[in-house]
């Protein structure tokens, strides 16, 4: 297993408050990791860098097998080399069918005059449909995504990113506003997906990450508090001190 | 639960009714037109409303573009009647140019010397540009005497100047309100520039004398009218089944999503920027086209046309007949447009309140600019909302919720919890 | 009694002049020596005749001069001696003698001719009178003696100024004399030395006097010669072809000097060859073949050859004759040590003047800045604090002005009808802010394309309803009369009360807008409020009401720009949209959301304006073209502005 993602030394600042504090990181292909933290601790703004949307203050974040450094590229290059993000509130496109939502996630060429002239071929038509039935939407595909509920939503984003076929996904607070079957059906899709890529997932629910069964990293203030397994990470004083000591 | 029906592989005209549907009705009313019209038909219809009906026809093309840039990727530019002007002029200048130089040569032709090309030149040159007290061609002329390559400008230099333009604010990353207020800038510059004398296109005099066809002043406006009639009707045709491929497909989809949340496309790993700049530009070209088509049926082109006002009164074609969907920026645009013409006629009649005569003429633009608070406050989906109720079609009520990820993300579902 | 008066008036027309004029006197001498030209009257002739009256030293004559100035001066049509007389009514005369001023009598002026000098003339009389009131003991003679100088000076007055200096008592008067000798001095000084001393004691004097008597030394005279003459008077070289000399100058100027055979026009030609046509032939060339101007020459050519018409050079020799001579300046207008002291001397006045004008620059672009700031100030409340965006703003300021001008048809007292105006403008356009907040606005928050295309809507019609209401020409909206006039500082510094005026505006605006914002309850709401509503709202806060209130008081603002704009600029229901745009750039060039960012803003489009319009004097709406232009550059490289908020704030 060779790292596909590494974070090191990076720190960014807002109007003097440090959002992330000389924070490394490091994750391997194939892994899936949850990132846990109180408010505040940076967890969005951790995958804002990494996907190109904020540029830290100092620091490298190095990406592939050929050690890229992502911060010189912009947020779609990012996206085209392989990192999906999925955000905190459920961004799908409200306006358009679930197929058509997931048609455009597939990976092929982005570029304009590429999209203009395409036509999905039979085997494209597959995946989607593939897709589909992998996050629970193959009886949704011809409707709009905004009639779709809160839970189902989330899965077409999920569903989106893995259309991506990116390397390293990025998931923010999967599970938000689901209910308890729900959640289970996330997990899977998740630790399906982490089979084959790298899955980073911020959550805030114990529950949920004690399900994903995997690697725990704990930020606080903007940098890495403790590292290991759920149970690891739970007796360590320092995390039991910012969960419950304030 | 897996049911994948896949209705993709249909022809175009199945896929689209309402295309066919326009089509139809475009042909049925160009030949009704030509039926009644003084050149071909019984007389009926004047020619001066043929000409109405055919500028009606540019305009509805124009709001054709707009609608894409707008209503489909987003974009409120208030530049589009700049491109519009733009290519009317570039066609302009040919019309302008080929014929004052057969007057020239009729005049010389009498003298009892055969003329120079300098002579031939000069005197042109004198003609057009006596009125701004120049008798010497500027540069952006050199090409006016050439018909293919005027017509290459009218749609080349829309197409370059949106290119840059979009290009330079696209990538600075200038959305939204400031994008349209610099489109409006764009468009204000251009017109200021066109209002001087040395601009090289008459200053706020303009090109005129644009309806008559060099070389073609035995045909009668009757018929000339109606040729314009039906280049701008097939333009119409045109450009709505370029449009409906356009936002149809895979581009569609993409430009749409862009509208709706252009962080989140740009997360897809799509350039955003390359898409607004196509798009910019395509609709920039056909608004050129159909400025071409437009001015030689108004017979007049000067910098007032071009001013801002001209491209916010586009926006409220479209956003009357309704926009994000084609159909409602062409009956927009041939609605309030005609309307407009019928009101500033002097053809409404006026009413009279007793204490004060409410003058059409006057009023007209007051109740243009409210109701179209009103459509904004009331009626978002404009006449084409009409459409809708009648093949009760709903679309997902958001509650007028944000759609991007940076507006007041998840608060409720967190207080849920 | 009328017979009387007419027998009294025969009694006096037939008794002898009750003293006899003294014909042998000095002065009447010398004019009988004139009376030749005095007679002619003619503007032309007359030079010597006024030259020796002036010049004689004769006391008397200052009065001879005096009355011919004035057309006091008579002749008696039968001894040709001249008088001066007072008309007692229409056909009778009080004569004088020049001699000595003593009164000959009362007499018919039947026997008199009136002297009636044309204008012309009494302008040169009057130069020549100069020297003797120079010496006035009136000061205000004295005064006008040194105006008529400075309109029209002459050799003469450098000695007469001169001579008057010694006895000058009163400082202002002496102090312009010494000025205006040296100015002369300058002019007409008898040795280079002298005009040198007198050119270098104005060294970096800015006035326009010192500027118009040191161009005239630098004239020069172009001139062509087959090799560059070795002289100190030459100046430049030229190149035929150039701005300085274009080709067909360099080459009317050999024709000139003989040194070049004569050019032909192409009409002259051509008129040359119709002329010669015969049997559809030119020379043996057919008619239909002249199409092209080579044909015509060689047409031409035929013809001289024939002797028909003259040869003319042909471009060939044209640039031959050009090539072989070298074209240059030869100063004419004074030797040429003279010439480069009044070089120095006008650099370096250039370079003062220069210096003034960017000073001058500066306070109108500042100005200008002031009248943007004012114009955008409520935007930079509605657009800048409320993110929303208003596109009848424009119209706001409109209405502001409006308000002002019927304010001023009810009250006719200028400086009250302002002070009644700017509150009332205020109210005006705060109740209307709030009424389009109310109804339309407050449905838009958070759909800004919207706000901005209902706005719009809005801006149409309150600009169509203006029209119906104040028709198309502009209306006045006076100042008071203690805003009239300018501030002069020197002769290229000036700036005027009203410019002054909105300055301060401005400056208090800013004030105002820093002392709400951060020093009230209200501007603290309203910081909370556009931070976080719901924040606000559960704080006992009522957003509604204090969006409501920050609308009404950005557009209230607005009304007062109204105001001061239309005191500077026209009213017209066009005026808002000449300012919204410049209005947003100032905002968004500024920085949104910040203050001190419109003020920088406004700064910097009004300077940019002026910097432009500095390049191109005469073209306002190229400098708004460029102007704009630049912005849309500047947007690229600073997209958020001058001052850009940074971080998670930015992105709210």
């Amino acid at each position: 297993m060779s790292t596909l993602l590494e974070v090191s030394g990076v720190s960014v600042s807002f109007d003097g408050f440090k959002a992330i504090n000389n924070l490394s990181f490091q994750i391997a292909d194939a892994e899936l990791r949850a990132v846990i933290g109180p408010n505040g601790a940076g967890k969005t703004t951790f995958m804002d860098i990494i996907t190109g949307k904020t540029k830290p203050d100092e620091g490298r974040v190095m990406y592939g097998d050929k050690g890229e450094s992502l911060l010189k590229m912009s947020a779609s290059k990012i996206a085209q080399a392989g990192v999906g993000r999925k955000f905190q509130r459920p961004t799908v496109f409200e306006d358009q069918s679930v197929f058509d939502n997931l048609m455009m996630a597939l990976k092929k060429t982005r570029g304009p005059l590429a999209v203009l002239f395409f036509k999905p071929s039979q085997e494209d038509v597959d995946k989607v449909t593939d897709l589909a039935e992998q996050i629970g939407l193959s009886g949704a595909l011809h409707r709009k995504s905004g009639e779709l509920s809160h839970g189902q939503k989330q899965w077409l984003e999920i569903g989106m990113l893995l259309a991506q076929d990116p390397r390293l996904l990025l998931v923010d607070e999967p599970a938000a506003g689901m209910t308890p079957a729900e959640r289970e059906h996330t997990t899977d899709i998740l630790r399906e997906a982490a089979k084959t890529r790298a899955v980073v997932v911020v959550e805030h629910d114990m529950e949920f990450v004690r399900r994903l069964n995997c690697k725990v990293t704990v930020l606080h203030e903007g940098s890495v508090l403790a590292e290991g397994s759920l149970d690891h990470v739970t007796k360590n004083e320092q995390v039991i001190e910012v969960y419950l000591g304030r | 639960m897996t049911e994948a029906a896949l209705p993709r592989r249909q022809p175009f005209a199945m896929r689209f009714p309402s295309v066919m549907v326009f089509l139809a009705i475009l042909a049925l009313f160009t030949v009704g037109v030509t039926i009644l019209s003084e050149g071909f038909g019984i007389g009926v219809i004047s020619t001066s409303f043929v000409k109405t009906l055919g500028k009606t026809l540019c305009l509805c093309l124009v709001a054709l573009a707009m609608d894409l840039v707008w209503g489909y990727c987003g974009i409120l530019s208030l530049g589009h009647m700049a491109f519009f002007g733009l290519g009317g002029y570039a066609i302009g200048m040919w019309l302008m140019y080929a014929r004052t130089e057969i007057i020239v040569l009729e005049s010389l032709a009498a003298a009892p010397l055969p003329p120079t090309p300098e002579e031939v030149t000069n005197g042109i040159a004198t003609q057009i540009f006596g009125v701004v007290g120049a008798s010497e061609f500027p540069p952006i002329w050199a090409f006016a005497h050439s018909l293919p390559l005027q017509l290459a400008a009218v749609v080349i230099v829309p197409g370059l100047l949106a290119l840059v333009f979009g290009w330079l604010a696209f990538r600075s990353r200038v959305t939204g309100v400031y994008l349209s207020i610099l489109t409006q800038a764009m468009t204000l510059a251009l017109s200021l520039h066109l209002f001087q004398n040395d601009s090289g296109l008459r200053g706020n005099n303009g090109l005129s004398g644009l309806q008559n066809l060099p070389g073609l002043s035995d045909v009668p406006q009757s018929i000339v009218s109606m040729w314009f009639f039906w280049g701008s009707a097939l333009a119409l045709a045109l450009g709505y089944l370029l449009c409906t491929w356009v936002v149809s497909g895979k581009f569609g989809s993409v430009i749409r999503a862009i509208r709706d949340d252009e962080a989140r496309v740009r997360f897809l790993g799509y350039p955003v920027e390359a898409f607004k700049l196509v798009i910019f530009t395509l609709t920039a070209v056909i608004a050129g086209i159909a400025g071409a088509l437009y001015y030689p049926q108004a017979g007049i082109i000067n910098p007032a046309e071009i001013a801002p006002i001209a491209s916010i009164y586009l926006a409220v074609w479209v956003a009357i007949g309704g926009r994000g969907r084609l159909y409602g920026a062409v009956i927009g645009a041939a609605f309030v447009s005609l309307l407009s013409t019928w009101f500033t006629g002097g053809q409404a009649p006026d009413i009279n309140l007793g204490f004060y005569t409410i003058s059409w003429v006057d009023w007209w633009t007051v109740l243009l600019g409210l109701s179209f608070v009103a459509v904004t406050l009331f009626a978002p989906k404009g006449i084409g909302g009409l459409v809708d109720i009648l093949i009760d079609r709903k679309s997902p009520n958001r509650h007028g919720a944000d759609l991007g990820p940076d507006q007041g993300a998840l608060r409720e579902q967190e207080a849920d919890k | 009694m009328l017979r009387i008066a007419a027998l009294l008036s025969v009694c006096l027309m037939l008794a002898a002049p009750s003293s006899a004029q003294q014909a042998d006197a000095p002065i009447q001498q010398l004019i009988q020596s004139q009376s030749e030209l005095i007679l002619k009257s003619s503007r032309r002739t007359i030079g010597p005749a006024i030259d020796a009256l002036a010049n004689s030293g004769l006391p008397e004559a200052q009065v001879v001069l005096d009355k011919w100035q004035t057309r006091e001066m008579w002749v008696n049509e039968e001894s040709g001696l001249f008088v001066y007389a007072e008309e007692i009514d229409r056909d009778t005369l009080r004569i004088f003698d020049f001699a000595d001023g003593s009164e000959i009598g009362v007499v018919s002026d039947d026997g008199f001719d009136q002297i009636k000098p044309n204008s012309g003339i009494r302008g040169l009389i009057g130069t020549a009178l100069v020297q003797f009131q120079l010496s006035d003991p009136n000061p205000e003679t004295r005064q006008r003696a040194l105006d008529a100088i400075e309109r029209g000076a002459e050799e003469s007055h450098l000695a007469a100024l001169r001579g008057s200096l010694a006895a000058e008592t009163d400082e202002t008067i002496l102090a312009r004399k010494e000025r205006l000798e040296r100015l002369l001095t300058i002019a007409y000084g008898a040795t280079n030395e002298e005009r040198i001393e007198a050119i270098q004691s104005f060294d970096g004097d800015l006035g326009v006097d010192v500027r118009a008597a040191l161009n005239p030394l630098l004239a020069v005279r172009v001139e062509a010669a087959g090799t560059l003459p070795e002289a100190d008077d030459i100046g430049r070289v030229l190149k035929p072809g150039t701005d300085a000399l274009s080709r067909d100058e360099a080459y009317e100027l050999l024709v000139r000097a003989d040194l070049a055979k004569p050019r032909i026009s192409i009409e002259a030609q051509r008129t040359a060859l119709i002329e010669n046509i015969s049997d559809g032939q030119v020379a043996g060339i057919q008619v239909a073949t002249l199409d092209s101007q080579s044909a015509r020459d060689m047409a031409y050519a035929a013809l001289a050859d024939q002797g028909t018409v003259t040869p003319v050079a042909t471009e060939a020799e044209v640039d031959e004759r050009l090539a072989s001579h070298v074209f240059y300046e030869r100063y004419i207008g004074a030797p040429p040590e003279v010439v480069v002291a009044a070089q120095l001397a006008l650099k370096s006045i250039e370079n003062k003047v220069a210096l003034n004008q960017t000073f001058d620059l500066s306070l109108d672009a500042l100005s200008l800045a002031s009248i943007y700031f004012l114009a955008a100030i409520g935007l930079a409340i509605t657009f800048g604090v409320m993110g929303v965006i208003n596109m009848a703003h424009g119209e706001f300021i409109m209405m502001g002005a409006y308000t002002g001008y019927v304010v001023q048809l009810f009250i006719p007292d200028y400086t009250l009808s302002i002070l009644v105006a700017i509150p009332l403008a205020f109210a005006v356009t705060f109740g209307a802010g709030v009424a389009m907040e109310r109804l339309v606005i407050r449905w838009l928050y958070h759909r800004p394309l919207e706000t901005l295309l209902a706005t719009f809507g809005i801006s149409i019609a309150l600009q169509q309803i203006a029209k119906n209401i104040f028709g198309t020409q502009a209306r006045p909206l006076t100042a008071p009369g203690w805003l009239d006039g300018s501030l002069v500082i020197n002769d290229i510094v000036s700036i005027s009360y009203i410019r002054i005026a909105i300055f301060v505006l401005a400056l208090l605006f800013l004030a105002l807008f820093l002392f709400v914002m951060n020093r009230t309850r209200l501007g603290l709401e309203v910081r909370a409020v556009t931070q976080n509503p719901r924040m606000a709202a559960s704080m006992g806060i009522n957003p509604d009401k204090i969006n409501m209130l920050t609308f009404g008081f950005g557009s209230g603002v607005a009304g007062i720009a109204g105001v001061a704009i239309g005191l500077y600029a026209k009213v017209t229901s066009e005026m808002g949209s000449d300012y919204i745009v410049q209005s947003f750039m100032t905002v968004v060039v500024g920085g949104v959301g910040n203050i001190w960012g419109t003020l920088l803003g406004a700064t910097m489009v009004g300077f940019l304006q002026k910097g432009i319009e500095w390049f191109n004097p005469s073209n306002t709406l190229a400098a708004q073209t460029y102007m704009i232009l630049f912005i849309i550059l500047f947007i690229q490289f600073r997209p958020k502005g001058i001052i850009a908020l940074k971080g998670r704030a930015a992105e709210a």
